[in-house]
């Protein structure tokens, strides 16, 4: 069976020290949150320290919080998350870190510390727009040949800008700007806390 | 003219797919060549993209379920079940513990229904013709399964955060009479098919490793299939772990890693299966993994099915959780009650609302982890729903595998991989 949690977590502490901002278990799960600045050194310290040996990257993925409880969020706008796997160890941990600037996230790729980041970096460069430095071939991956815009920032509409279509008299493939309303049927809605609790 | 000794030699790069029959969906690869062997290998991906994890961001949780079944078309309930696993950890509920046998049983069904897809298309592709026509006879009668207990045989949307949708029916569906089948061929049809859904799986699962034989009869020794598989897309231990490797991709290069053991999930801990490893990492071990891996699922779905159909109280109870905060209540009770109604009301309309948090929930999908990360915010919508799918770290490693290999190998490379463009494109 796993480590617990708060195991972990110590080893985790003993490891990055002081680097952790903030850390918590929540759902018996592990999350630190880094700056963006030790990035690489990080996650190379998580991997190869022997009571950690984070082997497998399991997924690296882009968040945009600029829409979290509808627009209360104060704090940098991207981030990126990393759910990485000890097989060694049988533990998890999530690693967290905000890209210092709004307009052009960067961070550094982790390329050289699990080779397998690479096309999650390339599909978090795609939908989200944060740009790997150092990434060997950081080209689009999930969106079309020519597509504009990072279609997973919460201000890409759902229905996007563009639709295709053929056109008959010039004989190819054009595009055009969609021509259908985003439609909400359910809106989103976030409760205040306690909401509808016996009073 | 100088007489240089050497002509020009030019690589050829060749477009590999999306329409071709071997590239199992909307694979598109360019492949650089030297003559005929593979420099490298490059696939481009994305022409299945259809934005799951975004849709999922404007639905509420509910409504997201029947789009996992779309993930990995193959391994419809699996998906299912990462997912609910993932609201339920965040809501912290508990599923009856009848609706978690039921889940372990689908599951495995499922596992043999894409391992029998994998192994009939990955025939194919080498050149094996007659596996191909006997795993989809076989995958026709599991189907009939999902379509007895979902309605749907392939896109089930069964599993509900708290459990399952319903229980088990009490009768199988049987072939009815028509101008094709006559009275002998519909008794036959219809031999296994006069008692439970449970019967039914109980009386496929004692043919099953009959089946798995005849298939290995056919190609486990064949030395076509072996000189096509030996030796090909070899992968290292610590070479599949640095690639991001899962799942059979894993245990063939002598890895033991298996979720269900390790980080057991539902009821796997209470059941006895064992997990085959390969030794040399290349397609014919994994091949071999996956012929046993079939064996063992079928053993899991046996001890369901015991577990299931035993009278006593701990086979029968609810299949579903009863906090109608999250689970409707039942049809009876709603058009009785009033209380019941407004929970089914606003259960259909507004949606469950999920408590702030994040959590990460993966299971051993037949093709590796499938993980689903969720950030909620507290809405009735996910806030980020993060598809780890095992297929899009396998075909990452493509490129590596089939580097100095000839290009028919690519094909038997794609098999080996078990890729479906559903759950690698979202």
């Amino acid at each position: 069976m796993p480590l617990t949690p708060e195991v972990l977590l110590d080893r985790v502490n003993d490891a990055l020290g002081d680097k952790i901002l903030t850390s918590k278990i929540a759902q018996e799960q592990v999350t630190i949150e880094v700056p963006a600045g030790d990035w690489l050194e990080i996650c190379a310290t998580l991997r190869d320290t022997p009571a950690l040996a984070f082997d497998l990257m399991i997924d690296l993925c882009g968040v945009d919080y600029s829409a979290y409880k509808d627009g209360a969020w104060d704090g940098r706008r991207f981030a990126v998350v990393l759910n990485l796997l000890s097989i060694k160890r049988n533990h998890r941990l999530r690693v967290r870190t905000f890209c210092a600037d709004d307009e052009l996230p960067i961070l550094p790729s982790l390329e050289e510390v699990w080779p397998a980041v690479n096309w999650f970096e390339r599909e978090a460069f795609d939908l989200f727009g944060i740009v790997f430095d150092g990434h060997p071939d950081l080209r689009r991956i999930l969106t079309d040949y020519g597509f504009i815009g990072h279609p997973f920032r919460k201000d890409f509409p759902i229905s996007g800008h563009v639709e295709m279509r053929y056109d008959p008299e010039l004989k190819r493939v054009v595009y055009q700007p969609v021509s259908i309303d985003p439609r909400e049927v359910t809106p989103r809605i976030v409760r205040e806390d306690n909401y509808g609790a016996a009073q | 003219m100088t007489a240089s000794a050497s002509a020009e030699i030019r690589n050829y790069t060749i477009n590999f797919g999306p329409q071709h029959p071997a590239a199992h969906g909307v694979l598109r690869l360019v492949l650089e060549l030297d003559g005929e062997v593979i420099e490298r290998a490059d696939p481009h991906i994305g022409l299945l993209h259809r934005g799951t994890e975004k849709l999922a961001e404007t639905r509420t949780f509910l409504q997201s379920v029947p789009y996992m079944d779309r993930l990995d078309y193959m391994s419809m309930m699996q998906n299912e079940h990462a997912y609910c696993m993932a609201i339920e950890r965040l809501l912290g509920l508990s599923v009856p513990e009848r609706a978690q046998y039921i889940r372990v049983m689908f599951d495995e069904i499922t596992r043999i229904l894409n391992h029998l897809l994998w192994l009939g298309t990955h025939a194919l592709d080498i050149g094996a013709m007659t596996v191909f026509l006997y795993a989809f006879r076989e995958r026709e009668d599991l189907m009939d399964v999902y379509e007895a207990v979902t309605g749907a045989r392939m896109h089930a949307a069964y599993y509900r955060p708290g459990g399952v949708y319903r229980d088990l029916p009490d009768a199988m569906p049987q072939y009815q009479a028509s101008k094709k089948k006559n009275e002998s061929d519909l008794r036959r049809l219809n031999e296994n098919r006069q008692g439970s859904v449970l019967d039914f799986i109980e009386d496929f699962s004692k043919r099953f490793f009959g089946y798995v034989d005849e298939y290995e009869t056919l190609l486990t020794d064949n030395r076509i299939w072996k000189q096509r598989t030996v030796g090909i897309g070899v992968v290292e231990a610590d070479r599949a772990k640095a690639l991001g490797f899962t799942g059979p991709m894993l245990r063939g290069s002598g890895i033991v890693w298996d979720l269900r053991k390790m980080q057991p999930y539902a009821v796997y801990d209470k059941l006895d299966f064992e997990i085959p490893i390969g030794r040399t990492g290349d397609s014919y071990d994994r091949y071999l993994v996956r012929m046993e891996e079939m064996r063992q699922s079928n053993r899991l779905i046996q001890q369901c099915v015991a577990w299931l159909k035993a009278d006593s109280a701990k086979g029968a109870g609810p299949v579903i959780s009863e906090n109608h905060k999250v689970a409707p209540p039942s049809r009876e009770a709603m058009k009785s009650n009033m209380e019941e109604l407004i929970h089914h009301f606003k259960l259909f309309t507004e949606g469950m609302h999920v408590p702030e948090g994040e959590v990460y929930a993966a299971v051993e999908h037949s093709k590796g982890e499938f993980g689903v990360y969720l950030i909620s915010d507290g809405a009735n919508k996910p806030y980020r729903l993060k598809l780890r799918a095992p297929g899009f770290s396998h075909l990452a490693g493509l490129d590596e595998m089939s580097r100095g290999h000839m290009i028919a190998d690519v094909v038997a490379i794609i098999g080996t991989l078990d890729i479906v463009f559903g759950d690698i494109d979202r």
